[in-house]
């Protein structure tokens, strides 16, 4: 028997083989990850700018919502015009659709009481059906949608109140999904979009950051 | 015989031996993804990336690989390639990226991938693997555009994202975009296919 057939070369052959392609996925994944991630980034801000129309810039906020077991750290997104003036609050909504979480991205008014947008930004839904959720004539109902006392939904009709949206057809458990999301993550984060406008969470404009020289570096 | 062999291992991929149409190997992705023009396209091309590199090293490390573990080497260096597309893609074509969605990965189990290797690769050398594999991946891309132009225009009313009628003129079939759609489509066309061919075969009797 050769050492080709032999156990101890099985095992040599398939470890080297798993040791190769395990290094070079590494390496990709390394040279790749960078732009993985500025393309997320880039998307969450495209995002916030497009649910946030009247937004120059916005401040990021870090949340720690909930006690003990339950605690999660969220984000919220302070948008602000050229005087850094708030214009709206940005946040990420998450809820299960039909085929796996649906996450998308809200602008909301708070003098208003009314959402200045909405965009999906992951969602696996049926193709042609349940992905219409990420698609404009859908996206364009919660411009303007009033979130109080709650946001609905109407099947096959056109919507009959100002806080109510269509449901596409063929796609109820998907549309149902995004609006249910909605309340949810407005009841949680209120509070905190509401203590942001008494008390504005005071950190540096991004744009202001990059643009500033830093003196620290002299310290360093 | 090395050129005109050559050339008849490239081309039986496209038609005679077609892995989706005559082989019907593959049909998870024929079916799912097959919903849009664009969608199936870039499924094909990225199996087609797959196939042929998958293919090559197959061949390559044919004579090294113990015949006891050579189908889990196989799916080790196709998973291996397909990690490397998903992340190309994520990073390059992030738009094309998120309309595949999780069919990507599952390329790894495209018995049309492990066929090409099992079958032809590992009893090959590297231009032949090459060949073949790239012919089947041609005949994959092309039943996978066709079944997602049809697809596209029944269900959406467009095609390559270009809106060909308004709603008020065609109203879109719905059901062409759903599972049922490409289980019609691809069984009609496949059917239309076989009708032509006996047809042919008779008439040479």
């Amino acid at each position: 028997m050769s050492f080709k057939e032999s156990s101890a070369g099985m095992i040599t052959v398939m470890t080297v083989v798993a040791i190769i392609v395990g290094s070079i996925l590494a390496g990709f994944y390394q040279m790749v990850s960078p732009r993985i991630e500025a393309n997320r980034l880039a998307e969450e801000k495209r995002a916030i700018f497009s649910v946030l129309p009247e937004a120059k810039d916005y401040v990021t906020i870090d949340l720690e919502v909930g006690e003990g077991d339950d605690k999660e750290s969220l984000m919220i997104f302070r948008g602000v015009d050229d005087d850094n003036a708030p214009v709206g609050y940005a946040f990420v909504s998450e809820g299960p659709g039909f085929a796996a979480a649906i996450v998308m991205m809200v602008g909301l008014n708070i003098n208003t009481e009314e959402l200045t947008g909405m965009k999906v930004l992951e969602q696996i839904e049926t193709p042609g059906l349940g992905n219409k959720i990420a698609m404009e004539p859908f996206e364009s109902q919660f411009r303007g949608l009033k979130i109080k006392p709650a946001i609905t939904y109407i099947k096959n009709k056109k919507p009959e109140s100002d806080n109510q949206i269509q449901a596409i057809t063929g796609a109820t458990i998907s549309s149902v999904a995004i609006v249910k999301a909605l309340n949810k993550t407005i009841k949680v984060l209120m509070p905190f979009i509401l203590e942001d406008i008494r008390n504005p969470v005071v950190i540096e404009r991004q744009v202001e950051e990059e643009a500033v020289p830093e003196p620290k570096e002299e310290e360093k | 015989m090395a050129s005109r062999s050559l050339y008849s291992e490239f081309t039986k991929g496209i038609w005679k031996e077609n892995p989706v149409i005559i082989l019907l190997l593959g049909m998870c992705p024929a079916l799912a993804v097959s919903n849009s023009a664009v969608n199936g396209l870039a499924m094909g091309l990225a199996s087609t990336f797959v196939v042929v590199s998958a293919s090559s090293i197959v061949s390559i490390i044919r004579r090294l690989v113990p015949a006891q573990v050579r189908i889990p080497t196989y799916i080790v260096i196709i998973a291996g390639f397909v990690t490397l597309a998903d992340l190309f893609l994520k990073a390059y074509f992030p738009a094309v990226a998120k309309s595949l969605g999780p069919y990507v990965p599952l390329i790894v189990v495209n018995c049309m991938i492990m066929g090409r290797a099992e079958f032809f690769a590992s009893k090959h050398t590297l231009l032949p693997a090459i060949v073949d594999a790239f012919g089947t991946g041609i005949g994959f891309t092309w039943v996978l555009v066709v079944v997602g132009v049809v697809r596209e225009i029944l269900g959406s009313g467009s095609i390559f994202n270009v809106m060909l009628m308004s709603e008020d003129v065609f109203t879109p079939w719905v059901v062409m975009i759903l599972p049922a759609g490409a289980f019609i489509s691809l069984g009609l066309m496949i059917g239309i296919i076989n009708y032509f061919k006996n047809l042919k075969a008779e008439r040479a009797k």
